[in-house]
């Protein structure tokens, strides 16, 4: 009973971080059709900053969160401006190429800037201890990156289906022409979506340092988990990245917990269990 | 005066016949890489090993060439294969008999026996989807490897195990000048069998399918059949890479079997140009041996050099890439 609580909670946990780097590669993938396999390299520069920000310059961990978080949308939103958006008509294997380069690139930088050692980033004493929920205590990081994987839903959610930059989003993807000669700033729409996809990776990445742990190969170790995320929810779909994204955070957990030997076969078996039943995704049609 | 019959009537015609493609015989292109392979290594006989690797590395390109390039089915998860034929040459040649040819057809029959098991279940699957199937599937296989200590020595690596000699005759020497030609060898006539079955009908319909899926349907071809048969002879020629694979080195790891392999061969096959054969071997060639110049400096450096290749091919045109690739290749010499 005990060993199932804990699996479940820290399956949890480890399907937040996995669906708040995922949703922005959801987002791009499913709604823009760019193929961006750079992705997992915005969650590692987010974290890093993050560990530099808080080790080295010693800035509290509350500011050096948003700070991390906000770099890293400014780098993809850079990123987006000058390189990626002339690539948007291209054909998805050049895409592919490109990022993976982009990646590759990001991964020796980091490695001659920062060196190959993993980071860690130390927690305030807020999230160190243990909070007691009555029935049993839980390490405080675990609710943190709980109660952050379900606000990103909920905003991305909302923000997608409620707000005018939803609809703008979803007007400047389904025809651009149409929808700039509506007056649409189709541009700005794409930079601002890149930009915060790029955010919640970095936000992820700060999050599941202590699941993933940050190393220069961060950027490819952990693109395949993303990559599965969003292919098991279906591209585009945040409520499907969500559930795919906690349905194999806990199998992953579990086989951890369980059946360690094993390796990460359980995850890649439910994965393709997942998609033989279901090829474009949990939730799509 | 044979020599002018011959070429008489194809010039008094070629008004008529512009259009009709103008084939090479099958045979040209492989002798071609066999000569320049032999050149190579009687030229830089201190580098056999590179050049080992470099046939290999082409040979399993190749194969992906044929998957991805010919019948358009873009893959993540080659190295399965790769490393199937590996394992099972190791295996075989470990536990049962040495001789390298017996274990080149055990690896081409495991290489085979599991693209015919993961094509039924992979074929039924498009695009975006396959592409993760694929990864999956090299992934559970890459967990029952390690998980599978007893027979494959888990994150050690399988090793032991020596080879017999070629054909009874030919010892595995130290400077690996049997094992250059034993790869080379079987690059050059697996490439033409490539060649044979890309220029057949039934390769015809396989590139038809790249081009449209639908109406080759349509046309009466059975689509997963054959695509389900060119994944198995691209099983079986990814097989027989990893078997020279485990023979020329003696040693088989768990990075045969990784997702680094399987992208790091896609990046050759797009460097080199997918769908034309050659291309894969030109594109493993170059990007072998940058990696090797590169590498023995610092890894790192080395993925900085190949993302930087990677940004370049796409964002110039791939024609301005060659022709910076050889003047950087020519400097560095």
């Amino acid at each position: 009973m005990n060993t199932l609580l804990n699996i479940l909670i820290d399956g949890l946990a480890y399907g937040m971080v996995l669906f708040v780097i995922a949703v922005g590669l959801s987002v791009t993938l499913g709604l823009m059709r760019f193929v961006n396999l750079s992705h997992g390299a915005f969650a590692m520069v987010g974290g890093y900053c993050a560990a530099l920000l808080t080790r080295e310059a010693q800035w509290s961990f509350w500011l050096a969160v948003p700070a991390a978080v906000l770099a890293t949308a400014l780098l993809g939103g850079l990123l987006e401006a000058l390189v990626l958006r002339h690539l948007y008509r291209r054909k998805e294997l050049e895409q592919v190429l490109f990022t993976i380069g982009l990646s590759f690139v990001l991964i020796a930088t980091t490695n001659a800037l920062v060196g190959p050692q993993v980071q860690m980033i130390p927690l305030p004493p807020l999230l160190s201890g243990s909070v007691d929920l009555g029935f049993r205590t839980l390490p405080a990081q675990r609710l943190l990156v709980i109660g952050a994987g379900c606000a990103v839903a909920a905003l991305a959610a909302w923000t997608v289906s409620c707000t005018r930059f939803g609809i703008w989003l979803r007007a400047a993807v389904d025809h651009s022409g149409t929808a700039s000669s509506l007056g649409i700033p189709i541009r700005t729409v794409q930079c601002a979506s890149f930009a915060a996809g790029a955010a919640l990776a970095g936000l992820g990445g700060i999050l599941g340092a202590e699941l993933m742990p940050l190393e220069p190969y961060y950027a490819l170790k952990y693109l395949v988990l993303v990559l599965v995320v969003v292919s098991v929810g279906g591209m585009g779909s945040i409520t499907g990245s969500l559930l795919a994204a906690v349905l194999l955070g806990v199998i992953e957990t579990a086989s951890k917990y369980l059946a360690s030997e094993w390796g990460s076969l359980f995850f890649f078996v439910a994965m393709a269990l997942l998609l033989a039943w279901r090829p474009n995704g949990l939730l799509k049609r | 005066m044979n020599t002018m019959t011959t070429l008489t009537p194809v010039l008094a015609a070629a008004p008529g016949q512009a259009a009709a493609p103008r084939c090479a015989p099958a045979w040209r292109a492989p002798l071609g890489v066999l000569l320049v392979g032999m050149a190579a290594c009687a030229l830089m006989p201190d580098q056999l090993g590179l050049m080992t690797r470099i046939f290999i590395t082409a040979l399993f390109v190749l194969s992906l060439d044929l998957v991805v390039g010919v019948a358009g089915l873009a893959t993540l998860g080659h190295a399965a294969l790769f490393g199937m034929g590996a394992y099972a040459a190791g295996i075989f040649a470990l536990q049962v008999h040495p001789d390298p040819l017996v274990g080149l057809a055990v690896g081409i029959a495991a290489g085979a026996g599991l693209a015919v098991l993961s094509g039924a279940f992979l074929l039924r699957f498009q695009g975006f989807t396959f592409l993760m199937l694929t990864v999956a599937i090299s992934q559970i296989l890459l967990s029952l490897a390690q998980k599978a200590r007893h027979w494959t020595g888990g994150d050690d690596g399988l090793s032991g195990f020596v080879m017999g000699p070629l054909l009874g005759r030919f010892e595995f020497d130290l400077e690996g000048r049997v094992a250059a030609l034993y790869a080379l060898v079987v690059l050059a006539v697996l490439f033409y069998v490539a060649r044979r079955i890309v220029d057949s009908p039934f390769g015809l319909a396989v590139r038809g399918i790249h081009e449209n899926r639908a109406r080759m349907a349509a046309l009466g071809t059975p689509v997963f059949a054959r695509l389900w048969v060119l994944y198995t002879v691209a099983g079986a020629m990814a097989g027989a890479a990893g078997a020279l694979s485990a023979q020329t080195n003696a040693v088989v790891g768990m990075d045969s079997l990784s997702f680094a392999l399987s992208a790091e061969a896609l990046v050759m096959l797009i460097l080199g140009g997918a769908g034309r054969l050659t291309g894969a071997l030109i594109g493993a060639t170059v990007f072998t041996v940058l990696h090797h110049t590169a590498a023995s400096i610092n890894p790192y450096h080395w993925l900085f050099v190949v993302g930087a290749l990677l940004m370049l091919v796409v964002l110039v045109s791939p024609a301005k890439a060659w022709a910076w690739l050889r003047r950087r290749s020519g400097g560095a010499r």
